[in-house]
């Protein structure tokens, strides 16, 4: 195929631990550690690997955010992906308008596959790709720990509850990436380099043309429940006895 | 009118335990209709199964040859055309859910609300964000239909004793062809299903081989526990995916939950912060896990476990 699509979202890095504002007016992401979302990263890999197997021509990275997403752009860049799109907006779009905006960009460029992370670890939706594939009217292969390439079709493995699932899909369609997929490459200094050189396109999401849709509100952000201090027994029989006190023995 | 629709989760031959899970769920929105829909290839007694549960109202029974895996392209447009006069449309937050509700969402043009943790109203509900270290209240705009997965580990099953009617219904839907079931492969297991399990044990790299992991079996058989495990044993090869708890994996709720060489990593909480009672065993007293567990063993996993196995055996009678 000529062009895989990959999205990649910038997050706050999955080794921070997130506080909830004091005021309860969101989380808080001052000065916190911000990485491409860990399934993108994955996404992107399987699509480096999938055309450094002459399987691909390109793999195009997108972004949809503000300025600072150029930073995580420049990473897929240097992973090795050939150019980045950044779909330019201050506020935060939901997983419908993230969906219309990939659309957008799909027409585009026609790729012939579309790879994205299953989730994103800040808001945890698990949306984007499904929806993206329903309003492309294409397959979706969710969850995917195997892809596997043939022509015109794929045969992706999926984790599911109950063990691994295979399916097979007509291309063009959307696969999002589970953790064991594949183990993202390291960016090595030159490469940071030479990917200063390439193109980086930012398009104005008021340029696109994209039906609004009705967010969700979100009101109000609280930290969860706290457990209470537990106790530390000294030996098994010490345990026992405390398994029994509760009336799990 | 409040109606809600939800989507049922069967293998074709038994209903999902999530969906008894959602219909808790959904029972909690005020003076609400539930109808359940049984999209199967032959569905006569799933539908049967889910009228049995309390607070259905009705079941709709859409047979298919289709649907005789759960395919979500496929299932989606079926969703869709029924959908017509529904205030609400849950499913269940499992990989099942977590594939088709979103599908079905853009196809309806709304944003899907992911893991509902509680009900605050009809239109009103709290889920987790970032690993369940932040939560947040989402309301969804009124006039539209609202779109959701149930975070199953919030909610006990609905009690079974009710008698719904079940209506089969022919749908009108384009049925693609471009995704096509090929199989499932599942480590068949007599143990209890992690996700319902009353107890658990998991294991993690600690335990350093397949083999080594009978430890954790044997404790677990002795317990009549199902069994999970860490990201790190999974990825190591020492279990099968569909044993991994943490925010990526299963989301358990157990009466008890035994954490053996896993040190707490928040991914991994993340799945067990509903648990009844948390043990940890570990040799560093200082992992992450302790600051949750309500009973903490500190020590080498190899000398604990057999130990403990006997001793549980021990007091339950057996040998
Ligand atoms: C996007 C993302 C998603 C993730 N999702 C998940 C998820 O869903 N679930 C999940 O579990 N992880 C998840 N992880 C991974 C997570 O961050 C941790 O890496 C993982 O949980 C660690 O597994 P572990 O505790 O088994 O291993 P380690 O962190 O290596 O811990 C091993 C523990 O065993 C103890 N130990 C060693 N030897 C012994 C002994 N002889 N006796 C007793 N104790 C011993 C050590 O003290 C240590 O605490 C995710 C990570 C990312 C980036």
């Amino acid at each position: 195929m000529e062009k895989i699509l990959v999205g990649l979202k910038r997050v706050v890095d999955y080794n921070v631990r997130v506080r909830v504002r004091s005021d309860g007016s969101g989380v808080e992401t001052d000065g916190v550690k911000m990485s491409i979302n860990p399934f993108d990263e994955i996404a992107l890999e399987e699509a480096l690997r999938i055309k450094e197997r002459g399987e691909a021509g390109e793999v195009i990275v997108i972004s949809i955010g503000s300025s600072d997403v150029r930073q995580q752009l420049r990473t897929g860049l240097a992973m090795g992906a050939d150019r980045a799109i950044l779909v330019e907006t201050d506020a935060q779009t939901d997983p419908l308008t993230s969906a219309r905006i990939l659309l957008e960009i799909i027409k585009r460029e026609d790729p012939g596959l579309v790879l994205l992370g299953k989730q994103a670890i800040d808001n945890d939706h698990n949306q984007t790709g499904q929806m993206l594939a329903a309003l492309w009217g294409r397959p979706q292969a969710t969850f995917a720990s195997e892809l596997v390439l043939d022509g015109d079709q794929a045969t992706v493995t999926r984790e599911v509850d109950i063990g691994l699932e295979s399916i097979e899909i007509d291309l063009p369609a959307v696969v999002t990436t589970d953790l064991r997929l594949n183990e993202p490459r390291y960016v090595k200094l030159p490469d940071i380099m030479k990917a200063k050189k390439k193109p980086l396109d930012q398009i104005p999401l008021a340029d696109l043309d994209i039906e609004a849709s009705a967010a969700l509100n979100e009101t109000a952000f609280a930290p969860p429940e706290e457990r209470q201090k537990g106790i530390i027994v000294d030996d098994v029989a010490g345990l026992v006895a405390a398994l029994q006190d509760k009336g799990l023995l | 009118m409040t109606r809600i629709l939800l989507i049922a989760e069967h293998d074709g031959t038994s209903v999902n335990p999530s969906t008894a899970k959602c219909v808790t769920c959904a029972s909690e929105i005020p003076d609400a209709e539930i109808h359940v829909a049984v999209l199967a290839k032959d569905g006569a007694s799933l539908a049967g199964e889910v009228a049995g549960l309390t607070s259905v109202d009705k079941v709709i029974q859409v047979d298919n040859p289709a649907n005789s895996y759960p395919v979500a392209a496929i299932l989606a447009p079926q969703i869709v055309a029924i959908a017509d006069g529904y205030s609400h449309i849950f499913g269940p937050s499992t990989t099942f859910g977590k594939d088709l509700m979103p599908r079905v969402a853009a196809l309806l043009g709304v944003n899907q609300i992911s893991d509902i943790m509680s009900v605050l109203g009809s239109h009103s509900f709290r889920r987790p964000i970032y690993a369940g270290n932040a939560i947040v209240t989402v309301e969804a705009p009124a006039g539209l239909p609202v779109v959701a997965t149930v975070r199953i580990a919030s909610y006990a099953s609905a009690a079974g004793g009710g008698s719904a009617s079940i209506e089969a219904a022919s749908v009108d839907a384009d049925i693609p062809g471009h995704t096509r079931f090929i199989e499932l492969r599942s480590g068949k297991s007599d143990r209890p299903d992690l996700q319902t399990a009353a107890k658990v044990v998991s294991g993690g790299r600690a335990l350093g081989s397949a083999e080594n992991f009978d430890l954790i079996y044997k404790l677990a058989d002795a317990l009549g526990a199902g069994v999970g495990a860490s990201r790190a044993a999974v990825d190591a090869g020492y279990v099968p995916n569909e044993m991994q708890v943490g925010q990526t994996g299963k989301i358990i709720a157990p009466e008890l939950y035994i954490a053996i060489g896993i040190s707490g990593a928040i991914q991994h909480l993340t799945g067990i912060k509903d648990a009844g009672t948390i043990v940890a065993i570990n040799k560093d007293g200082e992992a992450p896990i302790f600051e949750i567990a309500d009973i903490g063993l500190v020590g080498d996993l190899f000398k604990i476990v057999p130990e403990l196995e006997a001793a549980v055996g021990a007091a339950s009678g057996r040998e």
